[in-house]
């Protein structure tokens, strides 16, 4: 393969990761880490510097869109950032600390139970139980959001703000520890226990995890992980692809979109207790 | 709360022009400065392995940027893409603060802080 052919194909395979990440509130290096490495023989370092890159330009790169259109919950993802930071520095404190053997055991069974958990919502896009959720009055969360494919805006209450915290705060942890599945515990977390829309949680998981994401980019690139050769293309490529999950999500109804990310919530449950059993 | 989604959106959105623009420039450079690079499959493995030209401060990037080399230009723009998120939590305080709503101004400028934080920690431990 020429230089060339490299930086041509990771874009194709960059446009892709950033289509997907934009859609369902992930990072996308889910895709990258294994295609970069495998397909690309691209040294393991340079792989992870590009990939903790995808993931802030899929952030970015779709909130130009959602932020404007009102489906990220600005206030929501203000809030919950106070959790996801501070998880991050308990993660990278904990990073060799711990044995992430158990981690990835323990985080793939809580993967697979939130799979299940948002599968059975499936159909019920809009019941929502009226909760009393003092919190979020006071933090004026509640909100609504106009769909594309229903035609219509959808106003929703928000509910569960510390148990939402609590999650984030956990969720925080993973990505500092593991570097990775911040946006597969996220957007469960405000699924099922913050009552927020599907196409909500989507938007506003993507929007938080560029945050993150960013202060763990400083560190990778001090340390001389981020590749320009690698790392260009790839955040071009997402960058560009985002746009286009962006344009998917306002199109497909939630229940499609709930598939998806339940089918690759297993798919990185698997992978995550193939981990954790093999070391 | 409409203008803070309004300067929000503007911050990330010139953020990501900006970087795309430098990166497809960076790339370019990169091939009219290394004509081989289009041909020679044996290339490849010295840019994507350690020991490729992987630029680690801000001041060696901008030196080579301004010397124009390709990989240098390139990470300027992944250094931009990289400040965004930072510049959006920035441009967010003082939306809320424009919006003279406090509880978000405090909520928005304690991430910021976390953030730097958890940077600066980085830095010492990394």
């Amino acid at each position: 393969m020429t230089p060339l052919v490299f930086v041509l194909l990771a874009f194709l395979v960059s446009v892709a990761a950033g289509t997907l990440g934009a859609l369902l509130g992930l990072g996308g290096g889910l895709l990258l880490i294994p295609a970069l490495t495998l397909w690309f023989h691209v040294d393991i370092r340079y792989a992870i510097g590009a990939s903790i890159v995808s993931v802030i330009a899929t952030s970015s790169g779709a909130a130009v869109t959602y932020v404007r259109d009102r489906l990220t919950n600005l206030r929501v993802a203000m809030v919950l950032e106070l959790a996801t930071t501070t998880g991050a520095m308990t993660g990278a404190y904990l990073a060799g600390r711990v044995g992430s053997k158990a981690l990835y055991i323990i985080f793939g069974v809580v993967m697979a139970y939130s799979a299940i958990m948002m599968f059975r919502k499936l159909g019920h896009e809009e019941d929502r139980p009226a909760r009393r959720a003092p919190w979020a009055d006071w933090l004026r969360l509640h909100s609504s959001y106009y769909d594309e494919a229903l035609a219509r805006e959808v106003p929703y209450k928000v509910s569960g703000t510390r148990i939402g915290l609590g999650l984030m705060y956990v969720a925080g942890i993973v990505s500092g520890l593991l570097g990775i599945g911040s946006g597969a515990l996220k957007v469960p977390a405000m699924d099922l226990a913050m009552g927020l829309p599907l196409k909500v949680s989507a938007a506003t998981s993507n929007f938080m995890i560029g945050v993150t994401a960013a202060a763990s980019a400083g560190v990778y690139f001090m340390r001389g992980d981020i590749d320009p050769f690698v790392a260009g293309p790839v955040a071009v490529g997402v960058l560009l692809g985002a746009q286009a999950g962006v344009r998917l999500l306002g199109r497909l109804e939630s229940r499609s979109i709930r598939i998806v990310f339940v089918l690759l919530l297993l798919w990185v449950s698997v992978q995550m207790l193939l981990k954790g059993a093999r070391g | 709360m409409k203008n803070v989604e309004r300067a929000i959106s503007n911050v990330l959105r010139i953020g990501v022009l900006a970087s795309i623009g430098l990166i497809l420039v960076g790339i370019l450079v990169t091939f009219a400065h290394h004509p081989s690079y289009l041909v020679t499959p044996g290339d490849l493995d010295r840019l994507t392995h350690p020991g490729a030209a992987v630029p680690r401060t801000v001041g060696d990037v901008l030196r080579d940027a301004a010397a124009l080399q390709g990989h240098a230009i390139v990470a300027l723009g992944l250094l931009v893409l990289i400040a965004t998120p930072l510049a959006r939590v920035l441009v967010s305080i003082f939306a809320f603060r424009a919006e003279r709503d406090r509880t978000y101004v405090l909520i928005t400028s304690l991430v910021l802080l976390l953030l730097l934080l958890s940077f600066a920690l980085g830095g010492i431990l990394g």
